[in-house]
């Protein structure tokens, strides 16, 4: 576990420093955030409300009918003990709509419909409000893919997509988000029930300190299976990451001049700023 | 001699020379009021540092109306700043200015251009071809840019030309968290700079910059280390800061007796073991 504890207070540095630093340099003194009553969004809220102040951060939740109460009621919790600006926004409406034409979607559909949802309500407030989209996908689930793109994944700046959720859960407790946040079992709230774990199939621990291993450390298949590791996992896990890469990148241009976006004609975001 | 230098610990904005100039143009008058005799900037202080593309359209030739500027300033006080300088065939290079009295003392061009992980300067820049000592008021000086420092050979190179000050310019982003400890790249550095300086019985200013670029920080701790390794002054990390450091000009005087290291160090061997080994790698 040792590779994966971090120094909270240099972390909490940096991350409200690049909230602040890239918010203010796009002429802005806002954030927007969706708040789904989970310890992502409830630690980026957090990191939002000190780098911006709290009268400038913006939280909705968005719930569908099928969502769980005790999600909405912990958001709450989490503006409340902030003093964000927070409202509730009822998605059943769009996505029931949408939904009558299209009966016979799966799950999966329905929770990607639900999470591309979400993601234009809070992009209309974003144009409504002045102020940026945080993104609060953490590292583990963009490298697993574990979100849906267009979703979720859409951000303006997303600053704790470079921590992993062991880290994410670190940071929260000494940044002091409450402990019902921390406690309970990650879930995407897509269907009753649902939790992350039982659905990727593994624990985020476990799949935090292979990836720790597997990503930053660059460790060999043979090395990673002599460090204890089921080979079986290492395998699962490896395919996600590789499947899911798309998900991670901007969408592929086919090139036929001699400067084409992001392959010859490169800039930083920042670029003038 | 005694003198007082100042690192300026800036947030250059990525492509705008108008507005970073400004600010090394304010940091260098908060210098002069400050009593410090030398300014030192980091590395690219005058364009940012995740250029890219922007490498050509921020790069100035020797003789730009920016540079006349800088130089009328170092009348006032010696500065040591960092930019891209495109040469009259068209190569871009990591340059660092040495200003003094008017004019421009030296031109280090980064020789380690660092091409891996997180950096592409390769891709953008061309690369020095020398590593030269020069004089100064405050007596010989050599600088290094950045990665530069890492190569062992290069600021032994220096201190073998006679430089008894080092001058690092640097844009170093922060990487490496964990456990209770500070960043890993800030760790790294100040062993390297503190080291060096003992190595070398060398007294080192260091300038990093501070700012995000892309989600990337820079994290600072620009630092002022006398000859025996030890850190005088230390800027705050990740902000931005103005350290102004009282330099004793008799602790290299006093260092040199007690280590003599420099005085002994055999120059004649060194170069005879790398003809040495240069001739054996090319059969």
């Amino acid at each position: 576990m040792g590779a994966l504890t971090v120094n909270t207070a240099l972390l909490r540095q940096i991350l409200v420093g690049f909230v602040r630093d890239e918010v203010y340099k796009v002429g802005v003194r806002k954030g927007v955030l969706g708040l789904s009553g989970g310890i992502d969004s409830a630690l980026v809220a957090y990191i939002a409300a000190e780098a911006l102040g709290p009268e400038n951060v913006y939280a909705y939740t968005m719930p569908y009918r099928t969502s769980n109460p005790e999600s909405e009621a912990h958001a709450k919790l989490v503006a409340d003990s902030l003093g964000i600006n927070y409202k509730v926004i009822e998605i059943t409406p769009m996505v029931d709509a949408y939904f009558t034409l299209v009966p016979d979607a799966d799950n999966m559909r329905r929770g990607n419909k639900m999470a591309r949802e979400r993601m234009t309500i809070l992009y209309d407030h974003s144009a409504e409000v002045g102020g940026l989209v945080l993104g609060t996908s953490n590292k583990t689930e963009l490298l697993l893919g574990y979100g849906t793109l267009h979703g979720d994944m859409a951000s303006a700046l997303n600053p704790i997509g470079d921590i992993y959720k062991s880290q994410v859960w670190e940071l929260s407790e000494a940044m002091g988000v409450p402990r019902e946040v921390i406690e309970k079992k990650p879930s995407a709230d897509l269907w009753a029930g649902q939790t992350d774990e039982q659905e990727l199939g593994f624990t985020y621990r476990a799949a935090d300190e292979l990836l720790y291993r597997m990503v930053d450390q660059r460790m060999s298949r043979e090395e990673l299976i002599a460090a204890g590791f089921e080979a079986q996992f290492v395998d699962n896990v490896h395919k996600k990451v590789q499947g899911s890469h798309f998900k991670r990148r901007l969408p592929i241009i086919a090139k036929v001049s001699h400067r084409t976006i992001d392959r010859d004609f490169r800039y930083a975001r920042d670029w003038g700023k | 001699m005694d003198f007082t230098v100042a690192l300026a610990q800036i947030k250059p904005k990525l492509g705008c020379l108008d507005d970073n100039l400004a600010l090394i143009e304010a940091a260098i008058e908060k210098g002069i009021a400050a009593g410090a005799d030398l300014v030192v900037f980091p590395e690219l202080a005058l364009t940012g540092y995740f250029l890219k593309d922007l490498v050509p359209e921020v790069a100035l030739r020797l003789d730009a109306p920016q540079i006349e500027r800088l130089k009328i300033l170092s009348k006032r006080i010696s500065i040591a700043v960092g930019l891209v300088e495109v040469s009259s065939d068209f190569r871009f290079f990591n340059s660092a200015l040495y200003l003094e009295d008017g004019e421009i003392r030296h031109v280090h061009r980064k020789v380690y251009l660092p091409t891996y992980g997180l950096f592409d300067e390769q891709r953008y820049l061309a690369r020095g071809d020398r590593f030269r000592a020069f004089d100064t008021r405050f007596g010989r000086v050599g600088m290094l840019i950045c990665e530069d420092m890492w190569h062992l050979s290069a600021p032994y190179i220096l201190a073998m030309d006679g430089a008894m000050t080092l001058i690092c310019l640097s844009s170093s982003p922060g990487r490496g968290i964990s456990g209770t400890e500070g960043l890993g790249s800030a760790a790294a550095w100040q062993k390297l700079t503190s080291t060096t300086a003992m190595f070398l019985n060398c007294r080192v200013f260091y300038c990093n910059r501070v700012g995000y670029e892309d989600g990337i920080n820079f994290w600072g701790g620009s630092e002022a280390i006398g000859p025996s390794g030890d850190v005088t002054d230390r800027g705050a990390i990740l902000e931005e800061d103005f350290v102004v450091a009282k330099v004793d000009g008799g602790a290299l005087r006093r260092e040199r007796i007690f280590s003599p290291m420099m005085r002994d160090e055999n120059l004649a061997i060194t170069v005879k073991e790398l003809k040495r080994i240069d001739r054996e790698n090319q059969c």
